[in-house]
């Protein structure tokens, strides 16, 4: 006897669309990508859904997984537990077909990131210590699959905060430069008066969905929010950058690139 | 023919392939100043590498100070079994480590040494640990690093964007490409004097791989239909371990940090089958029992090394033969075991990914269980003959870099140098293109008639009212590569094979697409179908002619190498016309041969 299960899958455009039922066979060990791609094979060849690794390890088949921002090849369908499985594309991001969105809202964020800003290595290369650079790799772990900021209300349920909120994502990305041993800039009133870091009020839904378990708020918007304040007012922080002879920039002069 | 309207851009140099190659190549020329673009198939930050997980090989000498560049060449070459162009990896072995020192100065966060330099860990045919590396995603980190450089210096990058035809002036040299951007459906064509392929590999061919949808071998065809040669095709590396059960990720890579960090293969009876596996070449390097093998770890001058770290072809024919004498496990694999041999704690923070990635997929525990693995269709040491100073092919204006260039691997590739050829080739290509621009080389006037013939073909299958699925297509090819030209091969089925690939050639010249233009998978695949059919086909014919094995190339019919042999790359090229229905030339053209000075080193044991 074989069992079936019943996709319920988002089909349309940015015109519009509608959910449409598929059934299928039931296979062992299967993730929801697989049932994807066998409906491809079978019954909907121009099905729309992006996907690389199938291994967790590129970030691109995100979707809403039974109403939960998940990556579709890392969802066993053999442990979801409703009869039904619903696949809808990220909500906060504009549709362009099926389960596809348009995320280039994250690349042009990635843009205004200044980027890693070292002195010159000294003879012998640069030094680290392991303990010094754990906290930038659990940043670094991030595969962009953008869940975070597509369940982060803050875009979710407001388009226009766009324009001046990295996200989730990028709190890491400031965060993992701000902690790096080596680099020279700062950019901490950047990410509060360009990046709208005070619009986070760490209610961790980014935490909750991050597949690599990055500890996102605790861990990166936290200690961020706690240094942007020190940047400002706090006359212990003020002494650490005297000794770390870190000079305070303004949003502007922290978000200019470094020369190749 | 209608006469199509297409968005046009122009550019110095373009990249076609954001992996570690093509990133790399851009950065170069856009610090020269060339007007520089990336195209991709996928996303920026999507490509291959991001699946690499063991490491960067570079002799940087951090763990053991002896390491340097000539053992690293010898290592390569050996592990080649000398089909390697030996200038390749002379340049390879040199520039690793100051390439690795480089992505640390972009912010790249290595595992580091207790005096805080970069760590370097074992993998297979390594003599020294060599790989530097990030817990088991060192390919994330490396295209993080090389994405946000890239990003800083404000090259265009042009995603979901498919290159169906580079494009020749009537000189025969590159003045650019026809391509598509998936989204929309829409066709683009993009001036361009100088083209850097870094495509990646071919694995999407066989039916268990390790690689992604991407890896259809669009820089492999691309290259021969423009005029260019490719060599070795017949070169795959099966890496040896690759998940075998649930089916749905059968293939999927573990990394062979596994068994650098301690792990043995066991067959059904238990048995650590690799002592009866060792080839002679290796035996004098190679432990002889359990127990020197498992002092080595600790300390590598108490005892030779493992087994388990011989070169990724020795292991996956071993595996290969243990499964078919019956001594498998139940999923047809064998078993990695690090459970019984290392700590979990020490397990969880070596190998996050991999503990990760047992846990949710297979709900196996690899701290407290062996994991079931086989052979996966992994990567290919073939591809586009390159001049090795400057990645030039011999199409003016066309380079290529990476798992697309052949040449630096020879037979088979050793663990952790993918990573460092594309830093070192990535950086070559994009030097060789912009000397190529700035001694003054324009693009000449994009030949209308062959774009327009290319976007004809590519719509042609949405006016077929009853053709055949791409997706049956694909998978009759996955079928017959995987038991036809797999790890084990024969005279007989390599020429059934031929045979079989004109059919499905003759398939997909009537296969059928329905939907819109816009994100239709179905449609993307029937243009991919071409590019892996040309490159199934070199690699079939480069299999015939080379009667001997050799590394990644096994004839069960020919089951010794033959140094006759070994001194030839079997060349293709398409003179009479490129195309995936057009007539591949194979001939054998001499290897370059090795100076007196690196012979030396090859030569010197100690």
């Amino acid at each position: 006897m074989t069992e079936e299960l019943t996709l319920r899958v988002w089909r349309g455009d940015s015109l519009g669309g509608r959910f449409e039922d598929y059934r299928l066979e039931r296979v062992e060990g299967e993730v929801v990508l697989d049932v994807l791609h066998r409906l491809q094979a079978t019954q909907t060849p121009d099905l729309a859904c992006r996907w690389n690794c199938k291994a967790g390890k590129c970030g691109s088949c995100s979707a809403e997984i039974n109403g939960k921002p998940r990556l579709m090849c890392m969802t066993r369908v053999d442990q979801l537990e409703a009869d039904v499985i619903t696949v809808a594309p990220m909500r906060t991001f504009p549709i362009i077909r099926d389960l596809v969105t348009d995320v280039s809202f994250n690349f042009e964020m990635a843009k205004k990131v200044p980027a890693f800003n070292p002195a010159e290595p000294p003879e012998g290369g640069y030094r680290m210590q392991q303990v010094d650079i754990e906290r930038g790799q659990e940043f670094r772990k991030c595969i962009e699959c953008f869940l975070c900021q597509d369940v982060c209300h803050v875009i979710r349920d407001h388009d226009e905060h766009k324009q001046h909120y990295a996200g989730p994502r990028f709190f890491i990305r400031y965060a993992e430069l701000e902690m790096h041993p080596l680099d020279t800039n700062d950019r901490r009133r950047l990410v509060r008066e360009k990046m709208g870091l005070g619009l986070c009020n760490i209610t961790k839904c980014c935490t909750e969905v991050c597949p690599e378990h990055i500890k996102i708020t605790d861990n990166a918007i936290i200690p961020l929010k706690e240094r942007v304040v020190g940047a400002n007012y706090d006359p212990v922080a003020w002494l650490g950058r005297v000794v770390r002879r870190k000079k305070v920039r303004s949003a502007d002069e922290a978000s200019v690139q470094p020369t190749p | 023919m209608p006469n199509h309207e297409t968005e046009h851009h122009d550019y110095d140099v373009l990249i076609v392939g954001a992996g570690g190659a093509g990133l790399r190549a851009a950065i170069e020329s856009t610090r020269r100043g060339l007007r520089t673009a990336i195209v991709t198939k996928s996303l920026l930050g999507k490509a291959h590498t991001v699946m690499a997980e063991g490491g960067v090989a570079a002799a940087m000498g951090n763990v053991h100070p002896e390491d340097n560049w000539k053992v690293h060449f010898r290592d390569t070459m050996r592990g080649g079994k000398m089909l390697n162009n030996f200038r390749m990896a002379e340049l390879h072995a040199q520039e690793a480590p100051e390439r690795v020192h480089e992505l640390e100065a972009w912010g790249a966060l290595f595992d580091r040494t207790d005096d805080g330099r970069i760590l370097q860990r074992d993998f297979g045919g390594h003599r020294y640990a060599r790989l530097a590396h990030v817990g088991d995603r060192t390919g994330l980190e490396m295209i993080r690093t090389l994405q946000q450089k890239v990003v800083s210096m404000g090259v265009d990058v042009i995603m979901e964007c498919k290159v169906l035809r580079l494009v020749t002036d009537a000189d025969g040299r590159i003045a650019g490409c026809v391509a598509y951007h998936r989204p929309s459906g829409d066709f683009v064509t993009i001036s361009a004097p100088a083209i850097v392929l870094a495509t990646g590999g071919v694995g999407k061919s066989w039916k268990y791989t390790s690689n992604s949808w991407e890896s259809t071998g669009d820089g492999h065809a691309l290259a021969l239909w423009a005029g260019a040669q490719l060599i070795d095709m017949e070169c795959i590396q099966f890496h040896p371990t690759g998940m075998v059960w649930p089916l749905s990720v059968r293939g999927l890579l573990v990394t062979e940090g596994v068994r650098g960090d301690g792990g043995v293969l066991r067959n059904s009876d238990g048995d650590r089958f690799m002592f009866n596996y060792v080839a002679d070449m290796f035996r004098a390097e190679t432990a002889d029992s359990e127990e020197e093998a498992d002092r080595w770890y600790d300390d590598h001058s108490a005892g030779r090394r493992p087994p388990e770290l011989l070169p990724r072809d020795e292991v996956a024919r071993a595996i290969n033969t243990e499964v078919k004498a019956g001594r498998g496990t139940p999923h047809g694999g064998v078993f990695l075991d690090i459970a019984s041999r290392r700590s979990a704690e020490f397990i969880r923070r070596r190998l996050p990914s991999m503990y990760h990635q047992f846990m949710e997929l297979a709900g196996v525990d690899i701290t407290r269980e062996s994991m079931e693995i086989g052979p996966t269709c992994h990567y290919i040491m073939g591809g586009v003959r390159v001049d090795a100073d400057t990645t030039a092919t011999c199409v003016p204006g066309l380079f290529a870099a990476g798992e697309v260039a052949g040449g630096m691997h020879g037979s088979n590739r050793l663990g952790g140098n993918s990573l460092s050829d594309l830093l070192v080739f990535g950086r070559r290509a994009g030097m060789g293109a912009s000397d190529y621009v700035a001694a003054g080389q324009r693009a000449g006037d994009l030949n209308r008639p062959v774009v327009d013939a290319a976007i004809d073909e590519a719509i042609a299958p949405f006016d077929r009212a009853d053709g055949e699925s791409p997706y049956q297509i694909q998978h009759d090819l996955q079928e017959l590569m995987q038991s036809n030209v797999g790890i084990v091969r024969t005279g007989t089925e390599l020429v059934e094979a031929l045979t079989k690939l004109d059919e499905l050639a003759a398939r997909t010249a009537n296969l059928a697409v329905s939907g819109p233009r816009a994100y239709n998978p179905g449609w993307n695949l029937a243009t991919d179908l071409p590019s892996m059919l040309t490159v199934s086909r070199c690699t079939a014919l480069g299999a015939i002619n080379r009667t001997e094995s050799r590394g990644g190339h096994t004839r069960e019919d020919f089951p010794t190498p033959d140094a006759e042999l070994g001194k030839v790359n079997f060349v293709h090229s398409q003179p009479s016309g490129g195309g995936y229905r057009e007539e591949v030339k194979t001939v054998p053209e001499p290897i370059p041969e090795v100076t007196p000075e690196l012979r030396e080193i090859l030569e010197d044991a100690t």
